[in-house]
C-alpha cells in the first residue's frame, strides 16, 4: 500500500465527498446497520414516502385510529390535580384511553397497513413493557399477520399480564436471556431475526429509534397527539399552554406531542427520563445524564455506555424506560435546547402514579407516572394563569403486580 | 500489503480476542497462522452483537465478563505483527468501540500495530465518509460487506469504496454454523465481479472441509468464523493446539 493507485485516488476523493445521508437530526440518527438490512430499509423508506402521499392509505390509517384505536383522545383538565398543586393549570392527554392502553397503537397500524403495501405476511416486534408488543399483536390480529414478539425475560417476569395478552391475540411471545434481559437485549434479537428472514418479514420497530426510516416514521405516526392536543388547548384555553411533559423511553409518545408545537417557541417542552435508583452507571436509564454520543442498534444518538464503547446496563422500575439510548432527534432537540430532559426516579414515580390515581381516578402506566413526577414538581412553581399539559402516554392496568410489590396497600 | 490470494482459496481466520483471555487469544493466532490461515480477522467483542449467532455472542459475552477493550485488541495485533509479517490482518469489530475510541485515533494505532485493514460490521457505506478519509490516511484497507439482498446498485457502491479485499455474506443471517451452504453465495460472487477486480471472500456458515473447498470453487478465500470460536469453547486448556488441527484439516485439501 506504499503507492497510490489511480483508483485509490479516486476513493480519496469519494470519501471527501461521502454519499448523502438520509434521516439526519442535526448529527443524530443516519442508519447504521448490517449490509443485508440496508435494502429492506431502502424498500421501507420508498413504501413510506409513497405511502405518506397516497390519498386512501392516508384514509384508511385516519379511519382505523377513529374507529379502531378510538381517537381522538380527549385533553382531560385535571381539576383536584391542579388545585392539589396549586399552580399551573393542568391538562392530561389521554393516550392511556386507546385500544391496547397505550399511545403504542398509533405507529402499529401505520406501520401495519406499510406492511399490507408491501406483501409481506410475518411481522416481528420488540417489547419492553409489552404496551408496544400487545398493540402488534393486536394489529397483526386485525390484519391477519404472522406475528412474532421478542421479549426480556426480566421484562417478561415484570409484565406477566402482557405476555398472556399477547399470546390471547395470537402473537408468539419469545423470551430473550441476553444480557440484562430487557429492551434493548429484546431489540438485538429481533434484529437477528430480521437480518435472517429480511425477505418476507417487516420489523415493525415500537419507537423513534434504529436505523432510517424508523425515528421519522414513528413520529409521523404519532404527530397525531401533538396535532390534535394543540386544537384541544386552543379550544378549551384559547392560548397555548406553558410548558408539555411526557416521559422518555425511545421518545415515541414524547416527539408525538412535542412535534407539533416546535414552532411555538413559547411552549416549553420537557422530557422526562428514567432517573431509576441511583445516579451511578447501571443505576438509571437517564442517557442525558450519564450518557455520551455514540451508535446502537442503528441510529447514532447518546448512549449509555462505558469508557471503552461497551453499553452500560440500565435500570428502571418502567420497563418501557429502561433502555441506554433515546431517540435521535430528542439527541437534536436537546442539544438545541429546544427541549429540556429531566430524571425522575423510582421512588417519584410511584408516588406519583398514587397522586394521579387519588386526585383524578387515573391509573396511569409507569412510564407516563414519570412525567407526572415532573409535572408534580413543576406546577406549583408556575402561575395558576399558565397552562400545563402532561402526556399520560399509557394505563397502568399492566402494572398493577408491581404497584401492589411496591406500595404495600394489602 | 500482505494480503496473498494466490493460493486459493484463502483460508480467513475469525477469532473473538479475549476469549478465554488475551494471552490464550494470542497462542490460538500464532497457531492458526502456523497450520495455514492466511488472513486473520481480530474480533473486538461488542455487547450488543446483532450481527452474530449465539456462538459469537457468547464468547462475546466471556471476553467482555473481564474487560477485554478495543485498546487491548489493538495491542494484541501488535504482538501478533512482531511474530508475523506475511499474514494479513484486520481489525472486524462493531462501529461504538471505534467511536468512542475516536476513528482518527484508531486508525492511526491500527496502522502503528501494524494492522492491514478494518472491517466494521454495522457501518454501510452510506455512514463511512469520516472512516474511509481515516484509513486512507493511514494506509488501512477498508474492507466492506456485501449480501445476497445487495441490489446490483448497492453493490457497486460497496465495491467504489473498498478496497483489499471484498466479504461476501453467503446468506441473510447472523454469524454461524451451517449443515449445507446456501445458493445464494456463489450467485452473489458472480454479481459482484461484475463490478469489482478485487479479491471475493466468502463468509457465514462455513465449518468443514467440503463448505470450505466449494468455496474455493468460485471465491478467493473463505471466512471461518463461529466454527474457530465454538472449536475454542470446546477445548478449555488446549485451545490453540485444538484450532490448529481443526485448521489443518480446513485447508488439507488445498494443493
Amino acid at each position: 500500500m506504499a503507492t497510490v493507485s489511480v483508483t485509490q485516488r479516486r476513493v480519496i476523493a469519494a470519501a471527501k465527498k461521502p454519499v448523502p445521508v438520509t434521516g439526519r437530526f442535526g448529527a443524530y440518527g443516519g442508519r447504521y446497520v448490517p449490509e443485508t438490512l440496508m435494502a429492506a430499509l431502502d424498500e421501507l423508506e420508498r413504501e413510506y414516502e409513497k405511502a405518506k402521499n397516497d390519498r386512501r392509505f392516508q384514509a384508511r390509517l385516519e379511519y382505523l385510529l377513529k374507529q379502531y384505536a378510538g381517537r381522538p383522545t380527549p385533553l382531560f383538565f385535571a381539576k383536584r390535580l391542579t388545585e392539589k398543586l396549586g399552580g399551573a393549570k393542568i391538562y392530561l392527554k389521554r393516550e392511556d384511553l386507546l385500544h391496547t392502553g397505550a399511545h403504542k397503537i398509533n405507529n402499529c397500524i401505520g406501520q401495519a397497513l406499510l406492511v399490507e403495501r408491501m406483501g409481506k405476511h410475518r411481522v416481528i416486534a420488540e417489547t419492553g413493557a409489552g404496551q408496544h408488543g400487545v398493540a402488534t399483536a393486536t394489529v397483526c390480529a386485525l390484519l391477519g399477520f404472522e406475528c412474532v414478539v421478542y421479549m426480556g425475560t426480566e421484562d417478561m417476569r415484570r409484565q406477566v399480564l402482557n405476555v398472556f395478552r399477547m399470546r390471547l391475540l395470537g402473537a408468539e411471545v419469545r423470551g430473550v436471556d441476553a444480557g440484562s434481559r430487557t429492551l434493548k437485549d429484546a431489540i438485538n434479537e429481533a434484529m437477528r431475526d430480521w437480518v435472517t428472514n429480511v425477505r418476507t418479514t417487516h420489523y415493525l420497530l415500537g419507537s423513534v429509534l434504529g436505523a432510517h426510516p424508523y425515528p421519522t416514521m414513528v413520529r409521523d405516526f404519532h404527530r397525531v397527539i401533538g396535532r390534535e392536543a394543540r386544537r384541544q388547548v386552543l379550544k378549551a384555553e384559547g392560548k397555548l399552554p406553558k410548558a408539555i411533559i411526557a416521559c422518555v423511553g425511545g421518545g415515541s409518545n414524547a416527539i408525538g406531542i412535542f412535534y407539533d408545537f416546535l414552532k411555538d417557541k413559547k411552549v416549553e417542552l420537557i422530557g422526562v427520563e428514567a432517573g431509576g435508583c441511583g445516579e451511578g452507571l447501571g443505576q438509571h436509564a437517564a442517557r442525558f445524564r450519564g450518557g455520551s454520543p455514540g451508535v446502537l442498534q442503528g441510529t447514532f444518538s447518546y448512549v449509555l455506555q462505558d469508557k471503552a464503547g461497551q453499553i452500560a446496563t440500565t435500570h428502571s422500575i418502567s420497563a418501557g424506560l429502561d433502555y441506554p439510548s433515546i431517540g435521535p432527534e430528542h439527541a437534536m432537540l436537546k442539544d438545541s435546547g429546544r427541549a429540556e430532559y429531566v430524571p425522575a426516579s423510582d421512588v417519584e414515580a410511584l408516588k406519583a402514579t398514587t397522586v394521579l390515581a387519588r386526585t383524578e381516578g387515573i391509573i396511569p402506566a409507569l412510564e407516563s407516572a414519570h412525567a407526572v413526577a415532573e409535572a408534580i414538581k413543576r406546577a406549583p412553581k408556575m402561575k395558576k394563569s399558565e397552562v400545563l399539559i402532561v402526556n399520560v402516554s399509557g394505563r397502568g392496568d399492566k402494572d398493577v403486580g408491581i404497584l401492589r410489590e411496591n406500595l404495600k396497600l394489602d | 500489503m500482505p494480503f496473498h490470494f494466490e493460493n486459493k482459496p484463502v483460508l480467513v481466520a475469525y477469532v473473538t480476542c479475549g476469549d478465554p483471555d488475551l494471552a490464550t487469544t494470542r497462542d490460538i493466532i500464532l497457531a492458526a497462522i502456523e497450520s495455514g490461515a492466511g488472513i486473520i480477522e481480530l474480533g473486538v467483542p461488542f455487547s450488543d452483537p446483532v450481527a452474530d449467532g449465539p456462538v459469537i455472542q457468547k464468547a462475546s459475552e466471556r471476553a467482555l465478563k473481564h474487560g477485554t477493550s478495543l485498546e487491548q485488541v489493538l495491542k494484541l495485533a501488535s504482538e501478533i505483527r512482531e511474530h508475523s509479517q506475511s499474514v494479513g490482518m484486520i481489525v472486524f469489530s462493531y462501529l461504538n468501540p471505534i467511536l468512542k475510541m475516536g476513528m482518527s485515533k484508531f486508525c492511526k494505532v491500527a496502522r502503528h500495530a501494524g494492522l492491514d485493514g478494518v472491517l466494521i460490521t454495522d457501518l454501510p457505506v452510506e455512514e463511512a465518509g469520516e472512516y474511509l478519509r481515516e484509513a486512507r490516511k493511514n494506509d488501512l484497507v477498508t474492507v466492506f460487506l456485501v449480501a445476497p439482498t445487495s441490489t446490483d446498485q448497492r453493490l457497486k457502491q460497496i465495491a467504489t469504496v473498498s478496497t483489499g479485499f471484498i466479504y461476501a455474506i453467503s446468506r441473510t443471517g447472523v454469524t454461524g454454523a451451517r449443515q449445507q451452504m446456501p445458493e445464494d453465495a456463489s450467485g452473489l460472487v458472480k454479481r459482484l465481479r461484475r463490478f469489482t477486480k478485487l479479491p471475493v471472500a466468502v463468509g457465514f456458515g462455513i465449518s468443514t472441509p467440503e463448505q470450505f473447498a466449494a468455496v474455493g470453487q468460485y471465491a478467493d478465500a473463505a471466512v471461518v468464523g463461529s466454527a474457530i470460536v465454538q472449536a475454542i469453547e470446546r477445548n478449555r486448556g488446549h485451545e490453540a493446539p485444538a484450532v490448529a488441527e481443526f485448521i489443518r484439516s480446513l485447508v488439507a485439501r488445498k494443493s
